[in-house]
């Protein structure tokens, strides 16, 4: 199996992960899709470590995985503290400043 | 190479075919006679109350936050280990920094309260 | 692959400011909270790191396996973030206090950032930029988030944290596809292999994705929808910070790619730069005009700025790159100066920050006025101020690299530019009122702001302190 297959496939995912962005309104499900783009990028690093074996790309990964755990952690936290003032979590409510 | 897993594959292959069999079978013998009681969300034997959508305590979203952050650095003491000899005094040296640095983080967390659950 | 003590001791800028943050998360973790302690410790910090700077800004050398650039380049972005980093943490005692809402926590945060600003700065290694990038947002997005009862402050965070993570996705993609295609993350090793490597697609791509997330970094159309927001509901040091410090740390970023490490002059990179820039000067200077928030207006206004400074990157020459160093060091002084005289006059519920509430001011503060003064006159860009040179320097390198038409829409939108920043010093001093600043200033931070002032005269008088500097960096 060649490496485009991975490729694409990341590729894929990467998109649905924007589109997720762009489309979705509820700050959760648009961090659950920042998070899909990050790891279909691990998907791509991953695949071109294994085929340059080279083990950079892998290296990379865990601290792509580590640092998407620490801004997973910021992001709720922001995220509870908005809902606490505001009881909400949908972005087109989010409107005192101008978006 | 491959004939050789031959058997395990039988092994997986007859396993998943007897439980589907049997599961198969007692739903065609079995006498089905539901109650409201049966159907309820099973809580370990308390009588369910109230919906189970609803707001969670946010210092469960504290514990949720803390055990991402620690949880997720072991990713970095496993290779470690596992090269640990390779590695040597000089990766000694630099995991050591890496997990004082962390201890500070939890020594700030546990300070400021954030581990405490009343 | 053996780090050695020497690693670590040219290294001793960022060592010592992230040993000053540990230090200062201990003491702020010990009983009674000494936030004094933590202040003064932060500012001790901040001014070690700038005199260790300041000493190794001599000699470039590359440390930890070829992953870290210390000294030259490095130490001068050091310099810039450090200061950047002292000034908001003087600026942020008064403001906090004034909310009851001070905790050693956000000056510790502040450090944290700078020490990832200079990883940004100082890497020669994907891998490190993208710590950096990351070590520095995550502490922003806290930051912004600081006031965490007023919902402005809940709101940008969240707006700030969705659309900069956003940006990591990109930036994220196009490292792997740059590293794909160049198997390595080394920026020594990709600027060797650049010539054939800009012929390949997926390369190009990657780098396409690249200038994506560093747009995003520095607030350039047409990624730049975040920036006003997020500066009007940060607290306003946290702003100023983030106008300066961070900024300038993302055109650390987007030089040692797009500058030291592809040459990009003549390639599509080039252009879509150069009209990403256009794009910046033209929305940012017309939008600025419309804003009666001062905070916004100076959002609008780091737009504009970075279209400005991104007309350097398009040219992608050297006197781009020192067109870039000093406007950023000009930038970083005078838009620290105006965020904190706002800061001042602005008002615990968010008020006080628009045009006619400066009427009169000029009677009531005439020091503080005419910092101010200073301050936009410089933004404008008129001579002899710091910051007409910044813009001199960048137009100059963008005419040399043929590209007169972004030279020309840059100057025209200065001049569009002049309208709104002295459309402040106008209100001042032209308009009764009885502007003033109800709560006692500190004698310190005032003594600060009047120290940025006169560094943005001397630096519009004697250029070439810095534009000497800068120059020297290019033996690399």
């Amino acid at each position: 199996m060649g490496i485009q297959l991975y490729l694409y496939l990341s590729a894929i995912l990467f998109m649905i992960g924007v589109v997720g962005v762009i489309a979705r309104r509820n700050a959760i499900i648009v961090f659950m899709s920042i998070e899909l783009m990050l790891n279909s990028v691990n998907l791509t690093l991953v695949a071109f470590s294994a085929f340059l074996g080279d083990v950079t790309g892998q290296m990379l990964v865990f601290f792509v995985m580590t640092v998407a755990a620490a801004e997973a952690a910021i992001g709720l936290a922001i995220i509870i503290s908005l809902f606490r003032n505001k009881q909400t979590v949908n972005l087109d409510e989010i409107n005192i400043l101008k978006w | 190479m491959l004939e050789s897993y031959l058997p395990i594959f039988f092994m997986i292959a007859g396993g998943i075919a007897f439980g589907v069999v049997m599961l198969k079978l007692n739903e065609f013998f079995g006498p089905r006679r539901p109650t409201e009681e049966k159907f309820s969300t099973y809580e370990s034997g308390m009588e369910p109350v109230r919906t189970a959508r609803e707001r969670f305590s946010v210092k469960f979203y504290m514990v949720a936050v803390l055990f991402i952050l620690f949880d997720i650095e072991v990713v970095f003491l496993y290779p470690w280990a596992v090269s640990f000899r390779e590695l040597g005094y000089q990766g000694f040296v630099t995991m050591f920094v890496f997990i004082v640095i962390l201890l500070i983080g939890l020594y700030y967390v546990w300070r400021k309260g954030a581990l405490e659950w009343d | 692959m053996e780090i050695t003590i020497s690693d670590l001791w040219q290294s001793a800028p960022m060592v010592s400011l992230t040993l000053t943050g540990l230090v200062a998360l201990l003491v702020e973790s010990m009983k009674g909270g000494r936030t004094t302690a933590v202040y003064g410790l932060s500012l001790a910090g901040c001014a070690l790191a700038f005199v260790f700077s300041l000493w190794s800004l001599g000699s470039e050398v590359i440390v930890f396996n070829g992953m870290i650039l210390q000294g030259g380049y490095a130490s001068y972005f050091s310099m810039v973030f450090t200061s950047s980093a002292f000034f908001t943490i003087v600026l942020s005692r008064p403001y906090m206090q004034r909310l009851h809402r001070e905790q050693g926590v956000l000056y510790i945060l502040i450090l944290f950032a700078t020490v990832g600003m200079m990883l940004m700065a100082s890497a020669m290694d994907l891998i490190i930029l993208f710590l950096g990038i990351e070590l520095m947002s995550v502490c922003l997005y806290v930051l912004t988030g600081f006031v965490r009862t007023k919902v402005t402050s809940n709101e940008s965070a969240v707006k700030y944290f969705l659309l900069g993570a956003f940006a990591t996705g990109f930036l994220l993609y196009g490292i792997a596809l740059v590293y794909g295609t160049a198997g390595t993350t080394n920026l020594k090793l990709i600027s060797q292999s650049f010539a054939q490597l800009s012929g390949n697609s997926l390369f190009l791509m990657g780098a396409g994705l690249l200038v994506i997330a560093f747009s995003f970094k520095v607030a350039a159309v047409p990624f730049h929808m975040w920036a006003p927001d997020v500066y009007e509901g940060a607290p306003t040091p946290v702003t100023a910070f983030m106008s300066t410090g961070a900024k300038a740390a993302a055109f650390a970023a987007f030089v040692t790619v797009f500058i030291r490490t592809f040459a990009i002059t003549g390639t599509p990179i080039s252009e879509v730069v150069a009209f990403i820039a256009a794009a910046s000067m033209i929305l940012g200077n017309v939008t600025a005009i419309a804003q009666s928030n001062l905070k916004r207006m100076l959002a609008y206004s780091s737009i504009a700025h970075a279209g400005y400074m991104l007309s350097g990157i398009a040219a992608g020459s050297a006197e781009g790159e020192t067109g870039i160093l000093f406007y950023l060091a000009a930038y970083t002084l005078m838009n620290m100066g105006a965020f904190g005289i706002i800061s001042w006059v602005e008002q615990q519920d968010d008020t006080k920050l628009t045009f006619d509430d400066y009427a009169g001011f000029s009677a009531q503060r005439p020091v503080v006025a005419a910092m101010l003064s200073v301050f936009m006159f410089s933004l404008a860009g008129i001579p002899p101020f710091a910051g007409f040179f910044g813009k001199y320097y960048v137009f100059l390198a963008a005419v040399k690299a043929d590209l007169v038409w972004l030279a020309v829409i840059g100057v025209l939108t200065s001049v569009i530019s002049v309208y709104y920043y002295l459309r402040l010093v106008m209100v001042m001093y032209f308009r009764d009122g009885n502007a003033t600043i109800e709560e006692r200033v500190p004698g310190f931070a005032f003594a600060v702001i009047g120290v940025i002032a006169a560094l943005v005269i001397l630096l519009g008088l004697y250029p070439s302190l810095v534009v000497d500097i800068s120059k020297t960096f290019f033996k690399l």
